[in-house]
Formats: C-alpha cells, structure tokens, sequence
C-alpha cells in the first residue's frame, strides 16, 4: 500500500471524510446536544480528547498484542473496553473540574462510549491499514471535523430557535434540514478538490 | 401483557427511528439502497433477539453496578459472529456495509432495549420485543432506503430482481448521496409529528 501524506490523512478526516456529515458516524449527540454552543463545545472536547487517545492506545493494542498473539478476532472488544475506560477517566476529570459543563452534557458524556465516531476511528484505522502516527493523525483530524461541524450546527440551530415555523417541522426535523444544507455545501465543496 | 399487542408495539409506538429516536447513524449510512437496507436489518436483528434472551436469562445474575459493561461484552460477542459469517458469506454485502457492522455493537437501539426492557422483563417477552423492534427498524430502513434509491436511480434492484422501474429516470444523484439521507429523515420525521399532533387533536 502506498504511504498516504500525513496532509492529506488530515484533510481526509476534516473535510472529505467528515464523520458527522458524510460518514453519518456519531449522530445522537450531534442532534442531541447542539442546541446551545456551549455545550456543544465541550461535548466537541471530550470527543477529540477520546477519539485522539482511543486511536493511540488502541493501535498499540492491536499491533502489539493482538497481532502477535494472532487474537485479531478479538478486535471489536478490546477496543470497546479500552473506549470504556478512556470516557471513565474524562468523566471524573470534568466532574471534579467544571461542574457546571458537567452537569449541562448530561448523559451524553457516558454515552461517549457508545459514540459511534469513536469506534469508527479506531475501525478505519484498522481497515485502511495506517501505521502508528498515521493512526494518531487521522484521530486528530476526525475529532477536528467532529467539533467544526458541531460548532457551526449549534450556532444555526440557536440562532434558528425562534424562527416562525410549522409546530410539527419544530426540533429534530428542523435539525435534520439543517443537517441537508450542511451535507450538501461539504459534499458539493470538498468532493471536487482532488488530493 | 398479550405477545401479539407487544409485538406491534415496536414497529409503531416504540418504533426505534420515529417513536425512540436511536440508532440514527446506520438509518441514515447504509439506506442507499434497498438491498443494503435490508442487510443491515437483518445483522442488526441477529443481535438485538440474541442480546436480549441472554440479557433477560442472566438479568438476576448480573449485579446492577456492573451491569452496562457486562450488556456491551454480550453484544460485542454477537457483533463479532454476524461479522464472521457475513465476511465470510456474503463479502459483497459486507463490502457495501463496510465499518456500519462492527459497529452494530454501539448501535443505542440494542443497549436501549437491554437496559429499559430485557433487564426488568422474561426471556419470552424480551424475545418478542427484540423481534418487534427489528421488524420497525427493518421496515422504516426499507423505506428511507426505498425514496432514495427510486429517486436517485429510477429503479429498484434487490438482490439481482428489478422490483420497481420508473419509465423516466429522475436521476436526483443527490438522494443516493449523504446529502438525501438527512433531507429523507428530515421530511419522514416531520410528517410523522404532523400525524401524531393530528391524532392527539382528536383524542381531546
């Protein structure tokens, strides 16, 4: 396989491959708490904190454990549990730091665990074969396409909040066409810019 | 409770898309087509009826503190069959499916369904609610994928049989693109809260 550019493993993740909008990975807390920016900032944190270190320690794991031992097949739940742990740590760290953020992500932050994106960079970084800084890298780039759209979503939909609009279009539908309007400006501006 | 009334109760008022909004992220990447839509019900289905049985047998076994970790070891278990045998079964379905399998394991219908039902009800119950769910998702996957692969091709191709085929081909790429995927759902969603308002009117 040919080595792939550092540059363009980071545009991939950002842009081309944009987990929340071409990849549908991670969507529950993308409608789920992108009604005011903040939360969505901090929720946008946590994310690449686990995404960064869940692609670092999970590469490890597999290259150096799994492989050797010839447990490939026990891939999806290595990774599941070191996810787990991961998540656990931001947990109590946010707790006992910022109360306040703490208490406004609510149950997203355990759900982390369950964040598809999560899993999907660790998945991706398997499937396509990178190697240890490659893995790193693309972990960075996906949470930094995770917390742009996720800014730009919780900013459109706060100052959305009091538009005049059928009782029945009001919350997820909403969010959804504004998702459409997001999906298409990535699609039609990224998916030309060849690399 | 009759099995039958809990059977209906997940394809329409428990409805995992449109009644508990979970498992959005595979609605909305695999719908392209009819075909993938129906491959990914069914893997999703295999773990949903085989999660809960082995949650609700265990569920006076399984301490309450540790319970969450222990429901995600038994999915991922279930996960890592349905990925076996579709690998090594139908490659190009698992092809067009790409990561969307393994990650059946963080899919929120599955630990939804475990936490808020397996774990309080018996093994028969928790049997025909996982059916039940499945068949709400399978349906409301079959749709969504059904709009956007008639708009977006003309056709309906599942499994080598052209099922529907538009004298015009409306040709909206952009349906067959994640672009139609949020534009479906967004519409679908909104029909349904206009129906469910409309209901509500008339009940008082």
């Amino acid at each position: 396989m040919v080595e792939k550019a550092l540059f363009a493993i980071l545009m991939d993740g950002i842009f081309i491959k944009n987990f929340l909008l071409i990849q549908f990975l991670g969507l529950c807390s993308f409608v789920g708490v992108t009604k005011d920016v903040k939360s969505a900032a901090g929720m946008s944190g946590a994310v690449v904190f686990v995404m960064t270190m869940a692609a670092t320690v999970s590469y490890l794991i597999y290259t150096y454990v799994l492989v050797p031992t010839k447990m490939e097949f026990l891939d999806l739940i290595s990774f599941i549990v070191v996810i787990a742990a991961l998540v656990q740590l931001v947990e109590f760290v946010v707790r006992k730091n910022i109360p306040s953020l703490y208490r406004s992500l609510g149950i997203f932050l355990p759900l982390i665990t369950t964040n598809c994106a999560v899993l999907g960079v660790v998945l991706l970084n398997v499937s396509s074969e990178y190697n240890f800084i490659q893995s790193v890298v693309f972990g960075i780039a996906a949470g930094l396409g995770y917390t742009i759209v996720m800014l730009m979503m919780s900013g459109i939909r706060e100052r959305s909040t009091f538009v005049n609009i059928p009782s029945s279009v009001r919350g997820l539908p909403q969010a959804f066409l504004i998702a459409t309007m997001l999906s298409m400006a990535f699609v039609n501006y990224f998916w030309v810019i060849p690399i | 409770m009759d099995p039958l009334s809990e059977y209906i109760r997940g394809i329409t008022r428990d409805n995992p898309i449109f009644g508990l909004v979970l498992g959005l992220c595979p609605t909305l990447a695999v719908t392209t087509s009819v075909e993938n839509a129906i491959g990914m019900s069914a893997g999703t289905a295999f773990v949903l009826v085989c999660s809960n049985v082995f949650v609700s047998a265990l569920r006076k076994q399984i301490p309450s503190a540790v319970r969450l970790p222990i429901f995600i070891i038994i999915i991922a278990t279930f996960v890592s069959i349905v990925k076996m045998i579709m690998q090594a079964y139908f490659p190009p379905m698992y092809a067009a499916l790409g990561v969307f399998i393994p990650l059946i394991v963080v899919n929120c219908i599955i630990i939804g369904r475990a936490e808020a039902y397996a774990n309080k009800n018996n093994v028969f119950y928790s049997f025909i609610d996982g059916l039940g769910i499945s068949t709400g998702f399978l349906l409301v996957l079959m749709l969504i994928g059904g709009i956007r692969e008639i708009l977006g091709t003309g056709q309906i191709v599942t499994f080598d049989y052209t099922l529907i085929s538009l004298p015009i081909n409306p040709s909206v790429t952009t349906m067959i693109l994640p672009p139609g995927a949020f534009l479906t759902i967004g519409i679908l969603m909104a029909i349904v809260n206009y129906q469910r308002a409309k209901k509500r009117a008339k009940g008082g």
